[in-house]
């Protein structure tokens, strides 16, 4: 009897000492992730400028519809999100398929120069490509002198090409960090899969979509979903590369958010609906891929 | 070996090595040449380096930024690490039901965007501002303070201390070490590889980061290298070859951490140690 209850007692005094432990993290994401996200939903309510806010219903959420920036705003975000997630994941996944090969020579060398991106800083590698892109650029001046093209292009100042800039310019940053993933979760599938599918006369591109693919689904899944939440809140590449121009042509969410904040007239109100708009769109979109692609969890 | 599979495999990774590499190749070779000849696309290594270098200092506050970023990465990194071992090693040694409950809680801020963050917390530091001027906006404090913990971290620590021997806790307890002292003494020099990864990730964020230091550092004597870099590279005559010097200096503190210890560096980006 005594025995068990100073038994309980040191339980409690161990899960004691353990919120002790995670005490500083709590109270840290706490207040610097939980308590914001739920001041910026009190904002989205509100209008005003700088600190003069009173609450205004839905009226933010409403202006979201008639407001032109809002929507170039979101079909770029959307566009860097098509086409440059899938055409990444797919370009890490094939890298990585090279690579894992053991009798492959220089393979440390290969995986080393192309996993070298992700060490940049996001602002230097953008002002890197801004003058690699640049109209009298090296990289104009190279397709112009091997034919590829007859005049340069535009790729900072057009519309068009300056979002085919901006896409290059994040698949070459993050293709390489993606691949990793890929490298290592390749890594642990066992050799003997593939073997017993060779014996079974398995050609390699059926190898490729019915043992690979199925084995890689968690990191599938995982990149595609931090991908996804990275290239929605876009930001340090766009102001350095375009600065959201030409027009508002490249202009992501994230950029809309900071200049309603900070460039224009403070409308901390309104650019907190905006700053929703992500929140509820990563929530889909995660939401969806978790469906898509676990039929187990 | 001559096989055309194994042939378009090494001209498929020489490009794209080609491809990740020759930014940083143009970026070096740009930093030794004047700005005419940057923009014109040389090719060649040049012999202005140390003229772009002597430019960069005289015209810009580059000593006051690298301070600046060095102090801000030094001191989230140290304290980062250990605020979110000591919440890892809590959460995975004092495991409860509840603790597990208030983990998963923890890992959903991961999805929360730091787009819907910065209003809030820039408002909360503006408002400290006026109470508490040490932490307010303008401060190395309110560029740290809204980073320092993160659930990456948190969740980093726990997995790699499920490799950590709970018979060395005990052990520790007979000896009579008070629950921290086991955890500094015993947990911290065992686990020297997971620190590491986790504070190379932690420095190299912290070094790099761009948005928030752009919202709360407004004073020039508090700005950091990626702001100096940024501000360079939008003037309206910008000096090319002297920019791509900032670049260089900016690149190669996470670029010599990451050939000195590639191992930890890429366990800590990826989230795994083995």
């Amino acid at each position: 009897m005594n025995a068990k209850k100073r038994g309980l007692s040191m339980t409690a005094k161990y899960n004691l000492t353990g919120w002790g432990f995670v005490l500083i993290s709590v109270v840290m994401i706490g207040s610097f992730y939980f308590y914001p996200m739920i001041q910026a939903l009190f904002l989205s309510f509100k209008t005003g400028t700088g600190t003069n806010l009173t609450y205004t219903g839905f009226s933010n959420y409403t202006r979201l519809f008639s407001d032109t920036t809002f929507r170039t705003a979101l079909f770029n975000t959307f566009i860097y999100l098509i086409v440059q997630v899938p055409l990444m994941i797919l370009l890490a996944m094939f890298i990585s398929v090279l690579l894992n090969d053991s009798k492959l020579k220089f393979r440390g060398f290969f995986r080393t120069a192309i996993f070298l991106p992700a060490v940049t800083s996001l602002v230097a590698y953008s002002v890197v490509f801004k003058y690699l892109f640049g109209s009298d650029g090296l990289i104009n001046a190279m397709l112009l002198k091997l034919s590829i093209i007859s005049a340069p292009v535009e790729w900072i100042t057009d519309p068009f090409w300056a979002k085919i800039t901006i896409i290059i310019a994040i698949t070459w940053r993050w293709t390489g960090y993606n691949m990793i993933f890929y490298l290592s979760a390749l890594q642990n599938i066992d050799g003997s899969i593939y073997e017993a599918a060779r014996i079974d006369g398995a050609s390699a591109f059926k190898q490729f979509t019915q043992i690979t693919v199925p084995l890689l689904k968690p990191v599938i899944l995982f990149t595609s979903v931090t991908s996804t939440i990275g290239t929605l809140q876009i930001f340090d590449e766009i102001v350095n590369i375009t600065k959201g121009g030409p027009g508002n042509s490249t202009m992501s969410i994230s950029n809309y958010i900071y200049n309603l904040s900070f460039k224009y007239t403070a409308d901390f109100g309104y650019a907190a609906t905006v700053s929703y708009v992500i929140v509820i769109l990563i929530v889909l979109l995660s939401f969806l891929q978790f469906k898509v692609a676990g039929d187990k969890k | 070996m001559r096989n055309p599979k194994r042939i378009f495999t090494y001209v498929f990774l020489s490009i794209a090595t080609f491809i990740s590499v020759f930014p940083f190749l143009w970026m070096i070779i740009s930093a030794t040449n004047k700005s005419v000849d940057v923009t014109k696309g040389r090719l060649l290594p040049g012999n202005y380096l140390f003229e772009n270098l002597t430019k960069l200092i005289e015209t810009t506050d580059l000593w006051t930024a690298l301070w600046n970023s060095a102090r801000i990465s030094v001191l989230t990194t140290i304290l980062s690490i250990i605020i979110a071992s000591l919440a890892g090693y809590g959460f995975e040694m004092f495991r409860s039901k509840a603790k597990d409950v208030v983990f998963n809680i923890l890992l959903l801020s991961m999805m929360i965007p730091f787009a819907a963050l910065m209003i809030p917390l820039y408002q909360m530091f503006a408002g400290i501002s006026n109470t508490i001027p040490g932490i307010g906006i303008d401060t190395v404090a309110s560029v740290m303070l809204p980073t320092i913990t993160t659930a990456f971290l948190i969740f980093f620590f726990r997995q790699n201390s499920k490799m950590f021997p709970k018979d060395m806790l005990e052990a520790g307890r007979i000896d009579g070490l008070t629950e921290l002292g086991i955890f500094f003494k015993i947990f911290m020099p065992t686990m020297k590889t997971t620190y590491a990864a986790a504070g190379i990730i932690t420095f190299m964020s912290s070094w790099n980061s761009y948005l928030w230091p752009l919202i709360v550092l407004q004073s020039p004597n508090q700005k950091t290298i990626p702001l100096l870099i940024s501000t360079l590279g939008s003037g309206y005559a910008p000096d090319f070859g002297l920019i791509m010097v900032a670049i260089v200096i900016a690149t190669l503190p996470t670029a010599i951490v990451f050939f000195v210890m590639q191992k930890h560096f890429v366990a800590g980006m990826t989230g795994s140690v083995k």
